[in-house]
């Protein structure tokens, strides 16, 4: 409308700015065909992984199916493949889980936070700063070699659901301490001055404001770090775990004082993947459908924990605005 | 002319200040802020005017390599704020700032208010209601504020957030405040309500506001310095300032034909 105002109100432009406009409108559309040509190209890519992952997903859906029931989660493993369950492995993966948290959250979360707001910027700190991130990189067998040396050999604490956390914590670890950095990065200066400004102590800024701001960003790097966990095998073979167990660890809460043990931490285990992989590696067709259903239970658990990563952060930020 | 016998809360004696890096931004600057008045700090953008407004709560503190050299007086204890022995967070308790964009904390407008005497220890909930409350009265932010206390702060205006940064800075009840163009972000109504707010805090306190609009130097302020190139050009009440500048840059700078 502004347009076509403008044209009746505005005395004839000369033929030349015309002709010239015209070249101006073709300039503009030769230019927009890449915006059109570059998300052809994204969506092309977008559509390639998710179907990829679509068919994955559904290959194992249709393999298993039979196994989708409560017995498949309350059975042991057995020899008779339509009586085997995941009883111990999802147990062993839980209680590894959850030592692996105990691990990697407050050394993680501390290690950013030092050396974000603590440690002075210097080569030293560049220098650790490159070797965190190249840490996220190492593949982890090594970190199960690592494992097996350190908390198997010399520390002594066996193959157990304790050195399995300790080695999975140490994994995710680097992503913890990424992810709590970056978090604490996107918190604006002026935040942290008003703060100080108020006269805050470093503490009191990094309590009251910077881990509350960031817990959100620190929350979701967590539980990202701990589906990779969850799916991770290599380094869990390579410090020994079983792969047929048919007991349970002891349980972590008793009916009598104190109430807690810690027995469980020093138990043998399996864990989801590795009865995967277990399953799979028998000649008998029957355990294959055991194997698909797990490796679909596995996918639908980490779909799950990044959805829930996702909207921890969305309800997290809402309330903040910058 | 400024009367003699005026009595003065603060006053730097040459001040020099250095940047990390050894960009030298203040030289020998010398003045005092009088108590009960509003100083303004006019000048061209780069000139230090800021960089010496955050020197009297010691914000350069907070980066490493930045270097004072000089004193900042206060009075009637005769502190040097500059010195080693002198922790920044005294200093901190003693001088608020509000800065140029309102920054309230993505807390609620109570918390908000309130952060200042938590800080100092102050858990007593009838204490924190009373001073939130007196506070936000201050602020000439209570009218609006009252029913929504546990409200988050970021659903205010931004002419309310910047009142509520003055009314989170006044809760401590600080000897000096310090404004860092507080008006720059803000419509002309919000800023006349900050500039009369101003006018009404100075009964209680001394203030020192750094401005890029000269209006608003002549209309708030007691007494002006302008700033150039790191050095005080020249000191005086406002009036002499906007009238009979002592200095030929002076009287260019306000009227306008440079900077």
């Amino acid at each position: 409308m502004m347009s076509t105002n403008m044209t009746t109100e505005t005395p004839p432009a000369p033929a030349s700015a015309l002709k010239n406009l015209g070249e101006v409108r073709a300039m503009i559309k030769r230019h927009k065909l890449n915006d059109y040509m570059f998300s052809l190209i994204g969506l092309l890519a977008l559509t390639l992984a998710l179907l990829t992952l679509l068919t994955l997903f559904t290959d194992l859906v249709m393999d298993g199916y039979q196994r989708f029931n409560m017995e498949f989660l309350t059975e042991f493993p057995s020899r008779r493949a339509a009586h085997a369950g995941l009883l111990s492995a999802w147990v062993g993966s839980a209680l590894v889980m959850l030592v692996t948290f105990l691990v990697a959250v407050p050394m993680g979360v501390a290690a950013g936070l030092y050396l974000e707001e603590y440690a002075p910027k210097n080569w030293f700190s560049d220098l650790i700063e490159i070797n965190v991130t190249n840490l996220a990189g190492v593949p982890s067998i090594v970190y199960g070699l690592l494992a097996l040396g350190l908390f198997v050999y010399i520390l002594d604490l066996g193959q157990s659901i304790l050195t399995a956390g300790l080695t999975l914590g140490l994994l995710i670890l680097p992503i913890v301490i990424v992810s709590t950095r970056e978090s604490i990065r996107a918190i604006p200066i002026a935040i942290r001055e008003a703060a100080y400004a108020v006269g805050a102590t470093k503490w009191q800024v990094v309590y009251d404001h910077v881990l509350k701001y960031s817990y959100g960003g620190i929350l979701t790097g967590v539980i990202i770090g701990m589906a990779r966990a969850l799916g991770e095998t290599a380094p869990i073979i390579t410090i020994g775990a079983l792969t047929f167990i048919a007991f349970l660890p002891p349980t972590p809460v008793t009916d009598v004082a104190p109430f807690i043990n810690f027995e469980w931490l020093s138990s043998g285990f399996t864990v989801l993947p590795i009865q995967m992989f277990n399953w799979l590696s028998r000649p008998d067709h029957a355990f294959h459908i055991n194997a698909a259903a797990t490796g679909a239970i596995i996918i639908v658990v980490t779909l799950l924990m990044n959805g829930t990563a996702i909207y921890l952060r969305y309800k997290i930020r809402k309330n903040i605005k910058w | 002319m400024i009367k003699p016998t005026t009595p003065i809360k603060a006053e730097s004696r040459n001040l020099n200040f250095f940047y990390n890096g050894g960009n030298h931004a203040l030289k020998s600057v010398s003045m005092p802020l009088y108590e009960n008045k509003i100083t303004a700090l006019i000048g061209p953008s780069g000139c230090g005017k800021s960089t010496f407004l955050r020197c009297f709560n010691r914000m350069h503190d907070l980066y490493p390599g930045n270097k004072y050299q000089g004193e900042i007086v206060m009075h009637p204890d005769n502190t040097n704020i500059l010195e080693q022995g002198v922790d920044p967070i005294e200093v901190r308790m003693r001088i608020s700032m509000v800065f140029q964009k309102p920054n309230p904390f993505p807390k609620s407008i109570y918390e908000n208010v309130a952060y200042g005497l938590r800080v100092r220890g102050e858990n007593n909930k009838r204490m924190l209601d009373d001073k939130v409350e007196e506070a936000l009265k201050g602020a000439a932010l209570w009218n609006e504020a009252k029913d929504r206390l546990q409200d988050l702060a970021f659903n205010l205006s931004g002419g309310q957030q910047q009142r509520l940064c003055i009314a989170r800075a006044l809760a401590t009840d600080p000897e000096i405040m310090l404004f860092d163009e507080p008006t720059s972000a803000l419509d002309p109504i919000a800023t006349a309500n900050i500039e009369e707010l101003m006018s009404e805090l100075k009964q209680k306190l001394t203030i020192l506001v750094v401005t890029h609009n000269m209006q608003q130097a002549a209309r708030v302020s007691d007494y002006t310095a302008y700033m150039y190139l790191g050095e005080l050009m020249e000191y005086d009440d406002t009036n002499t300032i906007f009238t009979r500048p002592s200095r030929k840059e002076t009287e260019d700078y306000i009227t306008g034909k440079f900077g």
